[in-house]
């Protein structure tokens, strides 16, 4: 069936901000969507509020309205535009529950927009419990026996039925509480009582549990002519019991034999037929190690994570294939992409084995419960392809940067047995490498088994590689180094194993002729001829790279998104490559991330899906031969390998390595400022307490503590005192010669970021970007206003000529970002970043001008005014545009959600508007923050913060908020006037602050950081009921006071006559 | 030890030996099927090929002692990337490598098997051999070029004898031509009452049993080194309602007129597209085959073309105009590979129905 002919506009939600379960694949597939219904003469209109991707990009659509996902907004979308479809099944959960919303509030009745792809009733049947239940019954397909209970004996009963282990989730309580797994009787009733407690309803769901059984996903396809396809299948090296999204993924499944395969592949057709999925859908299974019974665990009515992965993992563009069903086609005509020739109604095979391993956010959450779980606590993943399954894990472990080049994690050494035995039992980010260090301790494979119910298979494969370690330790030989390469080990670790250098071990592979080969990712196991230039390197005989003989320049990734290094800059390496393709050279990338555009083989001319590792990036440069390598759009990550890729002789496009070290290093950079007499706030280096406590006093408190090896702002701090001082010494850092920590006067003034292109003479300026929050709050996770509201003509004419001056200083060639702090209307140069920035992508989508382009061109030698850009400062736009921070908090528990040095956001959203004020409330909103204009706001703040915050709590009051407080602060509000209500303090018995803020009682939670950020504080724990409450919570007198601005706004207040009082204060205090 | 495969025109791959260390001649075909490799290597179709996986991790699941398609492997080699010594799954009984010790067939692993695909992709399947010999290759070759693969591949696997699998329903003969076990698997499912004979049975054999509908099972090599088939094909059609898969659908073929060529390198694994012309689907199917009926050479027959294969188009399954007849090239039973074909021999059972009560219905009128 060709497409449907009455379809000429379709619109397309995106799904939002990135959050944990919810990340960069769904840029990915919005941007394949975008361009299938293009490459069809759709005319596409998109709306998402995530600025950072490139989805949101004005040539990715023919209308890009980067505004909040909300109905609200998306109804004034659809009005305005009048689509004849609306495709959801690409924008994730956002999109899908949009779809329901506005299909529920009749919109597109009334509208007369066809929901394309995936019906309506379908989706609500994948993902309603009951029905999904009933459906499965009906297929004859099993679900998990279980039984919803309101009594201790029922569940006993039911128990008693089916057999133990059972799991408990109390109804209505969030994420999990008063559940668990209960192995006998004794501990059921303990569980069942307390879960009925907990409950609103006095109501527990009881499950048979299937933890510890194989985990198995099958992506499948299917068209409305009822053509289906697997795409993928693929095997959980972790048991049911941790979420998929956390566990280490293998494609295609290991240890299914031909009819466990075609029994699941048999289920997920018989149920996306049933279900009558149009497009993609992704089906779980447990199976049991020990029969053919099986269980359906879930079923994703769209395109989802794993059809990221899916799609990498064999070069079957899913999102593609499901935006070209939703508008009519079928899969048989339909052709492969990536053969050219064959079609998309077949199922991929694979010649190559395909490992994930999630990236988790815990070296920035400390205290965050590591432990996995059904709750998905990764931000992102890395992808390998190997020959073999080791050499596919060991890219993978060298693709997740963590300081692994082999299976092991430093300190491993030093656990316990018995620690090391309770972690295997209960997962956490490490497992993988605490088996490691169990094989190497002897533990054998059954007992590992036992403890952690990982196949046999997958035991035997780690015990393999862990045993060549022996072997390799008695001595290097020919056919053991070619072994081990075969087996992913790298130079570094075979010359530390044997007791060579890494160089020695390297010089004899180059002699042996022991250099990887490229083979091609072709969907067919070379069945047909593939044109796809995507690539993985193997130690094998063949290479089939085809040499064009043009100029190239590879680009270096940046690798799995991480809190601190997102989207962004995936966004900043795709055009980047795209500015190469357009100055006419191959434009090669390196990276390794599967839920990226840029490792979409459509991208650039030649992809390597390979570690951004010295060793695989070399063996890469080595057969590439590139004009240089640009490594500023790769962030942290790319940077990193700057100086080892020159140091072998590979030349690095850009600002050159000196003028790179000039920025990053402290004292080279202070000579610098010195020089071009630009000021930065006064600091010092230290490499005792005790020079610590004479600096800090010398600086004057506050100042800003953090050690010198950290990148990123970990465990960076602002102390207040003395004694904050030496506690921070003492706990959070280990000072010593070789472990400097810095000590920086804390300047409390507002802070502006510039990014600014150079092309080593002449510097563009796009904008000038102002922060809500104060110096203080890590730049990523303040809310930045575009143009600058409250900076005078005269500061803005300083940061430009700052910025000018330190760019030509610094011979920067590409991108540069810099952070000042105002204080006292002078500014200062907080830090120089010589490479692209978070704010790159929304700085070029609210100014129009194309950053990273620009850059990459003037890196290739085109000057600025060459490319026809006017340098210095743009003119300032005169919409307001902000940058929300998003955060993942309710996914991680435990982490204090306090805005701090440290960043701990892992998204953001834009909000656009003719006012400040309207800005931030679109910001706001498609943030996620239900914004209440009345109710109850629960005031504890810090005594240095009480001054300051009764004038933000007059402003609620005088909304018509009512007001609650703890007693300290509730003292200092009463002698101001105010009337307040007073709580008990958690120390002061129930009911307390906590209890208010759990029966919704608060509506707004406005708390400042007391001192520390161990869980047992008050402050800690009423923020985190907050989160979990879904409260608005306000750690920062600057957003309070910007929600107060949008609040004033938007509401109307009641006035006594004749009262005169001053004009409206209406200024954002920043 | 060290292994090697050489191939026709010279190419010479190394590696290490597992299975039975002898020399061994064959046809080297590849299959890309990512799971199923004791179904393939125990499917008499393969019967004298030296078989390669795509798939570089094989043996993982070990072997079971259910999936095999036939009593033995009849195959002449097997080559992997890597075979696993430590195969984990809850009904595996023994490893890869000692199966084909058990039945003296050489393997061969550690080897660029991709490379090995896509020179078979470029010239097509080419005769080989796995050796353990360390002789020199100009001598290697020499012998290969000097070695006539057999052509008798079908009487080495057919049953010697008659046997039956009773049941209550329909009776079929099921002519092995190196029958794998799934066609049975698939008949007594739907409680035919099976009799199996052999690939030379005559017309008048099968007329003796009294069958309800016949069936022409797969079978290794080509059609035209089954002359007498094609007779017994011909003089028979139209009597019962019959059935052909795979090499039994080329046979059909030529008895009805049609003729059938060798392709350049086959379809083999468990993936191909397949599209039923009458209804528009396309079905994802289990194949295994080196030859195909001609399209051109259908002018003049009575076959109508059913099936075609999506990718290039050659037939995968023709039917009678006038007659109870029709085949398919690929394999409904799987095994290994997708489920979704089973209904064709729901069709065959439903045509012995039609003609059971055609038949009763002229007697009672």
């Amino acid at each position: 069936m060709p497409k449907q002919d009455n379809l000429k506009k379709i619109l397309v939600i995106g799904s939002g901000p990135i959050v944990i379960g919810q990340a960069a694949e769904f840029d990915y597939a919005g941007t394949q969507a975008c361009e299938a219904l293009k490459e069809e003469g759709m005319e596409v209109v998109l709306i998402n509020s995530n600025p950072a991707t490139i989805m949101t990009d004005t040539n990715m659509a023919d209308k890009v309205y980067i505004e909040p996902i909300t109905p609200e907004f998306v109804a004034r979308v659809i009005r305005q535009e009048k689509p004849d479809g609306l495709l959801p099944t690409l924008g994730g959960q956002t999109g899908l529950n949009m779809a329901v919303a506005l299909s529920e509030a009749g919109v597109l009745e009334q509208e007369n927009v066809k929901l394309l792809g995936t019906k309506l009733e379908s989706i609500k049947q994948a993902e309603d419990r009951d029905l999904f239940r009933s459906l499965m019954n009906e297929l004859g397909e099993p679900v998990p026996e279980s039984v919803i209970v309101s009594t201790v004996e029922e569940a006993v009963d039911f128990a008693n039925e089916i057999g133990y282990p059972i799991i408990v989730r109390p109804a209505y309580t969030l994420g999990g509480t008063g559940g668990g797994i209960c192995e006998d009787e004794e501990t059921l009733r303990e569980i069942v009582a307390s879960g009925l407690k907990y409950s609103p309803i006095t109501q527990c769901l009881i499950e048979k549990s299937i933890a510890g059984m194989k985990e198995i996903e099958y992506e499948v396809m299917r068209d409305a002519n009822d053509n289906c396809i697997v795409v993928c299948n693929m095997e959980n090296i972790d048991p049911v019991g941790v979420h998929t999204g956390d566990s280490i993924v293998v494609a295609p499944s290991q240890t299914l034999a031909d009819r466990e395969y075609q029994m699941l592949r048999t289920s997920a057709l018989n149920i996306i037929r049933a279900l009558g999925i149009e497009g993609g859908c992704n089906v779980q299974y447990a199976l049991d190690p020990h029969s053919f019974q099986y269980y359906v665990i879930e079923v994703n009515p769209r395109v989802s994570r794993s059809s990221a992965l899916a799609s990498k993992a064999t070069g079957y563009p899913i999102a593609k294939m499901a935006a070209k069903i939703a508008i009519g086609y079928t899969l048989d005509e339909l052709k492969n992409p990536v053969t050219g020739q064959t079609y998309a109604c077949f199922e991929p095979t694979l010649d190559y084995i395909v490992s994930k391993i999630p990236r988790w956010p815990f070296d920035k959450f400390q205290s965050a419960n590591r432990k996995l779980g059904t709750q998905m606590k990764a931000t992102g993943e890395v992808m390998a392809i190997g020959r073999s399954f080791e050499e596919s894990i060991m890219k993978a472990i060298r693709s997740l940067e963590i300081g692994s080049y082999h299976i092991e994690i430093k300190g491993a050494g030093e656990i316990s047995e018995e620690d090391l035995k309770a972690r295997l039992v209960h997962a956490d980010d490490e497992r993988l490498f605490l088996l490691a260090e169990a094989l190497r301790r002897g533990w054998t494979i059954e007992q590992l088994h036992n403890l952690t119910k990982i196949d046999l298979f997958f035991l035997h494969k780690f015990h393999k590689m862990i045993a060549f370690e022996a072997e390799l330790a008695k001595g290097l030989t020919s056919e053991k180094l070619y072994e081990a390469k075969r087996m992913g080990f790298t130079d570094r670790k075979i010359a530390e194993l044997c007791g060579e250098t890494e160089e020695a071990v390297h010089a004899m592979r180059k002699e042996k002729g022991f250099v990887p080969v490229y083979k091609m990712v072709d969907t067919c196991a070379a069945e047909f001829e593939a044109q796809t230039p995507y690539y993985y390197s193997a130690y094998e005989v063949e290479d089939e790279r085809i040499e064009t003989g043009k100029k190239r320049v590879v680009v270096l990734g940046s690798g799995p998104i991480r809190i601190g290094q997102g989207i962004e800059f995936d966004y900043a390496t795709v055009h980047a490559v795209w500015a190469l393709r357009e100055a006419g050279y191959e434009a090669v990338i390196i990276n390794n991330n599967p839920e990226t555009v840029s490792t979409d083989f459509n991208t650039s001319d030649r992809l390597y899906f390979e570690p951004l590792y010295i060793e695989d990036v070399m063996n890469i440069l080595d057969v590439e031969k590139p004009e240089g390598v640009i490594v500023q759009f790769g962030g942290q990550t790319a940077i990193n390998l700057a100086d080892k890729l020159a140091a072998r002789g590979i030349k690095i496009l850009g600002t050159s390595l000196e003028n790179i070290d000039a920025a990053e290093n402290r004292e080279k950079f202070e000579a610098l400022l010195r020089e071009l007499e630009i000021a930065q706030p006064p600091g010092k280096t230290v490499t005792s307490v005790e020079q610590a406590v004479v600096a800090a006093e010398g600086l004057g408190f506050p100042v800003l503590v953090r050690p010198s090896y950290v990148l990123g702002g970990r465990a960076m701090e602002i102390v207040y005192n003395q004694s904050e001082l030496l506690e921070y010494m003492e706990k959070a850092v280990k000072v010593n010669p070789d472990h400097p920590v810095l000590v920086d006067r804390y300047m409390v003034g507002v802070e502006a970021e510039v990014d600014a292109i150079c092309d080593g003479e002449n510097v563009l300026i796009p904008g000038i970007m102002e922060h809500i929050e104060r110096a203080g709050v890590h730049s990523g996770d303040s809310i930045a206003v575009y143009p600058p509201q409250s900076l005078s003509q005269a500061i803005k004419d300083e940061l430009i000529d700052m910025t000018t001056k330190l760019a030509r200083a610094l011979q920067i060639k590409g991108l540069l970002n810099i952070q000042f702090v105002i204080y006292k209307d002078r500014p200062y140069v907080i830090e120089v970043n010589p490479r692209s920035s978070r704010t790159v992508p929304f700085l070029s989508k609210v100014t129009g001008i194309p950053m990273a382009n620009i850059a990459t061109k003037a890196i290739l030698g085109h000057s600025i005014i060459e490319q026809g850009f006017t340098p210095g400062y743009h003119p300032e736009e005169s919409m307001v545009s902000v940058k929300v921070p998003v955060f993942s908090f309710a996914k991680l528990r435990r982490v204090d959600i306090t805005l701090g040095p440290e960043m701990k956001s892992t998204g953001e959203v834009m909000g656009r508007e003719s006012t400040l004020a309207k800005a931030l409330y679109k910001g706001l909103v498609a943030a996620g923050m239900n914004i209440p204009t009345q109710g109850t706001l629960l005031v504890t703040v810090a005594d240095k913060d009480k001054e300051e915050a009764l004038d933000i709590v007059k402003r609620f009051r005088h909304l018509g908020f009512k007001l609650m407080a703890t007693a300290g602060t509730a003292d200092y509000l009463e002698q101001a006037g105010l009337q307040v209500t007073r709580v008990s303090k958690l120390s002061e018995g129930t009911p307390n602050l906590l209890d208010v803020i759990h029966t919704g009682e608060a509506n707004i939670v406005l708390n400042t950081l007391t001192k520390g950020k161990t869980p047992q504080r008050d402050g800690f724990r009423i923020r985190r009921e907050a989160v979990e409450n879904g409260a608005v919570c306000l750690t920062s007198l600057d957003t309070a006071s910007a929600l107060l601005h949008v609040l004033e706004t938007i509401t109307f207040s009641t006035e006594a006559m004749p009262a005169q009082r001053a004009g409206a204060k209406v200024a954002v205090t920043v | 030890m060290r292994a090697r495969l050489i191939l026709e025109d010279g190419t010479e791959f190394i590696g290490t030996a597992f299975g039975a260390t002898k020399e061994s001649y064959g046809e080297v075909v590849f299959n890309t099927g990512l799971t199923g490799y004791q179904e393939v290597l125990s499917d008499p179709s393969y019967c004298g090929q030296i078989v390669t996986m795509t798939y570089p991790l094989i043996g993982n699941y070990g072997i079971n002692r259910d999936d095999f398609e036939a009593v033995r492997p009849y195959i002449h080699g097997f080559v992997v990337r890597e075979h696993c010594e430590a195969p984990s799954n809850w009904r595996n009984t023994n490893t890869l490598d000692e199966l084909l010790k058990t039945y003296d067939i050489p393997g061969i692993a550690g080897i660029d098997t991709r490379m090995l695909t896509r020179k078979i992709r470029y010239h097509g399947t080419m005769k080989g051999m796995i050796t353990t010999s360390e002789a020199p290759l100009a001598e290697l070759v020499a012998s290969l070029n000097g070695t006539t693969l057999m052509t008798d591949q079908v009487s080495r696997v057919s049953t010697k004898s008659v046997f039956s699998c009773p049941g209550t329903g329909h009776r079929v003969v099921l002519v092995d031509f190196g029958a794998k076990h799934g066609i049975l698997r698939e008949l007594t499912k739907r409680n035919c009452d099976v009799v199996v004979v052999p690939y030379n049975v005559t017309a008048e054999e099968i007329r003796r049993i009294q069958p309800d509908g016949i069936l022409l099972s797969n079978g290794p090599g080509d059609p035209k080194d089954v002359p007498q088939a094609v007779e017994m094909i011909r003089e028979i059609l139209g009597e019962y309602p019959l059935f052909g898969i795979c090499l039994g659908h080329q046979l059909f073929a030529l008895a009805s007129g049609a003729d059938t060529t060798k392709m350049k390198f086959g379809h083999r694994g468990g993936n191909h597209p397949v599209k039923e012309l009458p209804t528009g689907r396309t079905y994802i199917t289990s194949q295994n085959h080196s030859y195909a009926v001609k399209e051109d050479s259908l002018a003049g027959t009575e076959l109508e073309v059913t099936h075609i294969a999506l990718n290039d188009g050659t037939i995968e399954g023709v039917r009678h105009a006038a007659k109870n007849a029709f085949s398919v090239q690929y394999h409904p039973e799987a095994a290994p590979g997708p489920y979704d074909s089973g209904y064709l021999f729901d069709q065959f059972l439903a045509m012995m129905e039609t003609a059971k009560e055609e038949k009763t219905h002229a007697k009672t009128r």
